[in-house]
């Protein structure tokens, strides 16, 4: 007997698949009471008052008001506002924390904002297997701080942890400043538990390190929330390490910064975290933190090394060596953990300080091949002085991922217009030399206009399809993502770069 | 030989046009796996050839037929290698096969599996589009992951003609230890070294015997070995030709596989007792990857795995006419298919290959 319910199936047409658009209209006062009929009524908001903190997510420059805002408190509650919505065709727009840099959490003006911040329970860890359950509000940070006691951590650190939760990191397929050795949140999952747009509550995955038939966990992994409503994630843990010691090196060009990275990974070592700040950086993040940085140098590389003792010494002393024979114009090794929490201050403040010498500060998120590093700052330079806008870098070197922070007064009209434009070219420059629009921050509502850049119509069709498939009525945070067809044409024709269009090679733009 | 890739795309748009089944093959090397494989041959296995390759970058680019040999031959010119440690079944596994199948040595549970490895790929989907997904970048949250989507497909998504793959330096050193004890045993302290920070690599069971791997520096992996077997009392030693061992274990030259009963392959929850399975069983991926033996029924191995938290496949012998794999629920079993019709819609690969009803 099919699964499949036949008004469901996918058309067997060879017109591309696209995305959703419209939606029919929402009488806020009658919906709402549908939902009390089984959630708290406390747990439906809709005066505008109350529901004005959920207009933006991190990236506050995107908002908008939804009609309203659930915050239900079981998953059985969760699966019946999806079998509400999805009767109805409600857009529905999952959120965790509110933390995402892309709008990806921003709501859909016609639907409703499904917040899982009830969903907050660690609800076990196995330190024999190395697991932990978790609600999807739990945040990043609570996970290992619970795993602490049994010598555990989750590997993934996105740099805001402390607030966070792991359902948004799934969505987002989260990463940090430990993923060229750690891996990504899809490296670091065992299953997730996901009520589907229909209201089915399915498990993905198992307690075992895969599942049979195509890998659906690496596929929702990353989705943001365009494919279901995670409700439950089982992550794996790591043992922590014995010792954990970081080089700072400062050079005095970016170029030889950049040779250091090739040549530490040359000798056959993987840094726990490899960090590369440009000497605006620097001297920005030298000011508000006074870590000791050398502020004379236009880059700056801070090497993590953690292992056990024996491993941590051998590869410390070896890079060391390297960067010396390599030109580091200064070489200090943290001595203790107190120094190495003091380095790496200076590393993790670096978006506050430059915050505090501008008004405003744009995060951009694109990644690269480390070759290109040298050639994309410069291009990257020259952009600044043409758009009359400074920009900070710093960049996870170990893993190619650009964190371009550009400076903006949000106050002087056309601003933030000027600096969309500039991280759009940014962006596009990032995929020009074969990198991504986004390595970490997702495509949200924020880089939509990029996508096309980076993937043909072909491949935007494909996409579509892979979204009808789990959301056969197109109410998972529609318009987010992935572009529809139409966008991808206006926002080609009127790109400031021009690329190939799809042919039947696939056209992506990959150089 | 070399890029045939406009070829495989005029064979696939020639066989839609016409809905010709298509029967995907690669070197031949795993004509065991899955259920029977009906259609006319497309041969992606002379589709090969290194397109790409930086050391410093750790990202390697090849066609989907290139040999899992040469691309590990390239890979040693630089000390690097693929740290999934592909299993090869034969003299023409290639890296298309591994990804389709899912397949991923003993160092998985430490170092990742295939699909934790892949960047990007190609691949010709059932309308005879040639698409590009994910990138040659460590990091790429663009786009629903269609890369990692076709691990463990069996090729029934379309024709993956191209991978990126990260690439990592080979440890220094490696050591194999071994220590007689019970499964049971075994499996608890296959689970508590892991859970300490010291530089595993593998952990197996088989014939009353555990084995365990170290890799990496040379002064870590020798203080780990001597405290080791300081803690055993003496009982563990050090193995000579270890290496040996986890080739053939990769590879599936033991003894145990051979013979032709059904081949069960269980993933499951490390610490899981498996009281009908264990004592009988191969143990690998520091418990979480068991192989049995036994003339059952794929749903009686299904209740036993799923009693230890995962699944089982029969991956080899039996009855390959009816299911092979755990059963899926009705939900997801729906999204899979509406999966297939999204990337095949008119069902031209391997069709019935992973499920009857896939």
């Amino acid at each position: 007997m099919s699964a499949v319910k036949q008004q469901d199936r996918l058309a067997v047409s060879d017109s591309p698949l696209d995305g959703r658009t419209e939606f029919p209209p929402v009488d806020r006062h009658a919906l709402a009471e549908k939902f009390r009929r089984f959630l708290n009524p406390d747990s439906v908001l809709t005066d505008d008052e109350t529901i004005r903190p959920y207009e933006c997510d991190g990236l506050s420059m995107y908002c908008e008001m939804p009609q309203m805002v659930l915050l239900p408190e079981t998953v059985e509650q969760v699966q019946q506002i999806m079998r509400l919505c999805h009767a109805e065709e409600v857009p529905v727009v999952a959120r965790g924390a509110g933390t995402g840099l892309s709008a990806g959490a921003m709501p859909h003006a016609g639907g409703v904002v499904l917040s899982l911040a009830k969903f907050d329970r660690i609800l076990s860890i196995d330190p024999a297997a190395r697991s932990a359950r978790l609600q999807p509000g739990v945040r990043n940070l609570a996970i290992s701080e619970a795993a602490a006691k049994y010598g555990l951590y989750y590997g993934p650190d996105p740099s805001s942890q402390i607030a966070c939760t792991i359902g948004g990191n799934v969505a987002e397929n989260s990463g940090g400043v430990h993923c060229l050795k750690y891996g990504l949140t899809v490296h670091n999952l065992l299953s997730v538990e996901v009520v589907t747009a229909e209201g089915d509550r399915v498990t993905i995955g198992s307690d075992g390190y895969d599942s049979c038939g195509m890998d659906l966990l690496a596929l929702v992994t990353g989705s943001e929330g365009l494919l279901g409503i995670v409700t439950e994630v089982q992550v794996k843990l790591l043992p922590k390490p014995e010792v954990a010691q970081v080089v700072m090196a400062g050079f005095d060009t970016v170029q030889r910064a950049g040779d250091a990275v090739a040549g530490i990974i040359g000798r056959g070592i993987i840094p726990g975290g490899l960090e590369m700040m440009d000497g605006f950086a620097i001297q920005a993040a030298e000011d508000f933190a006074h870590a000791g940085y050398p502020t004379d140098a236009q880059a700056l590389l801070l090497c993590e090394v953690d292992g056990t003792r024996e491993e941590v010494q051998d590869h410390i002393h070896q890079a060391e060596e390297l960067f010396r024979e390599l030109g580091a114009t200064s070489v200090r090794t943290s001595g203790s953990e107190a120094e190495r929490a003091l380095l790496w201050k200076g590393r993790k403040s670096a978006f506050p300080a430059v915050g505090r010498i501008s008004p405003d500060y744009y995060c951009m998120d694109g990644t690269i091949p480390r070759s290109q590093l040298a050639h994309v700052l410069t291009e990257m330079q020259k952009l600044s002085e043409q758009y009359g806008l400074r920009v900070a870098n710093v960049f996870h070197a170990g893993d190619g991922n650009l964190h371009p922070l550009i400076l903006f007064d949000a106050n002087v009209p056309g601003e933030f217009e000027r600096t969309e434009a500039f991280g759009g070219d940014i962006l596009n420059l990032c995929v020009e030399v074969g990198g991504s629009i986004t390595g970490e921050h997702g495509v949200g509502m924020e880089k939509i206009r990029q996508m096309p850049n980076q993937f043909g119509n072909l491949e935007v069709s494909q996409f579509h399809g892979i979204k009808q498939a789990f959301d056969t009525r197109g109410i998972l945070n529609p318009g987010k993502g992935v572009p529809t067809l139409r966008q991808c044409q206006e926002y080609r024709a009127i790109g400031p770069l021009q690329t190939p269009t799809a042919t039947g090679d696939g056209g992506a733009s990959h150089g | 030989m070399g890029d045939i890739g406009a070829q495989l795309q005029e064979q696939v748009q020639q066989a839609v046009a016409s809905r010709t089944p298509l029967a995907i093959t690669g070197g031949g090397s795993k004509p065991f796996l899955g259920r029977g494989l009906h259609g006319e041959p497309l041969n992606v296995g002379d589709h090969t050839g290194i397109v790409s390759y930086e050391p410093v970058e750790l990202v390697l680019t090849v066609r989907a037929g290139t040999r899992i040999a040469d691309i590990e031959a390239a890979l040693a010119e630089n000390g690097q290698r693929l740290a999934f440690e592909p299993p090869r079944f034969g003299d023409t596994d290639t890296i298309g096969g591994v990804l389709a199948a899912n397949l991923s040595g003993p160092g998985r549970p430490w170092q990742g599996s295939v699909r934790d490895h892949v960047l990007g790929l190609r691949l010709i989907n059932g309308r005879g589009e040639h698409l590009r997904f994910g990138g040659q970048v460590m990091k790429n949250v663009a786009g629903y992951d269609a890369s990692r989507l076709q691990a463990g497909a069996l090729g029934t998504l379309g024709v993956i003609t191209e991978l990126s793959l990260k690439v990592l330096p080979k440890p220094a050193v490696e050591q194999t230890l071994v220590q007689d004890m019970t499964a049971m045993d075994a499996i608890a302290l296959m689970n508590r070294l892991a859970g300490q920070p010291k530089p595993l690599s593998a952990a197996c069971w088989y014939q009353g015997r555990l084995y365990l791997r170290l890799s990496g520096s040379q002064p870590a992996v020798e203080a780990t070995a001597e405290a080791w077997r300081a803690d055993s009392g003496g009982r563990m030693e050090s193995l000579e030709n270890g290496h040996d061992f986890w080739c053939q274990l990769r590879d599936q030259q033991l003894s145990f596989f051979e013979g032709s009963r059904p081949l069960w392959r269980f993933s499951v929850n490390p610490t899981a007792v498996m009281e009908d399975i264990d004592t009988d069983a191969l143990i690998d991926w520091g418990g979480a990857q068991r192989w049995g033996r036994q003339d059952e029924t794929l749903s009686t191995m299904a209740e036993r795995a799923g009693r230890a938290g995962g699944q089982v496949s029969l991956f080899r012998h039996g009855d390959r006419t009816g299911e092979v794999m755990h059963p899926q629920p009705a939900p997801v079993r729906a999204i899979q298919q509406r999966l297939k019709a999204a990337f095949d819609p008119h069902g031209i690969f391997n069709s019935g290959h992973l499920y009857s009803w896939i």
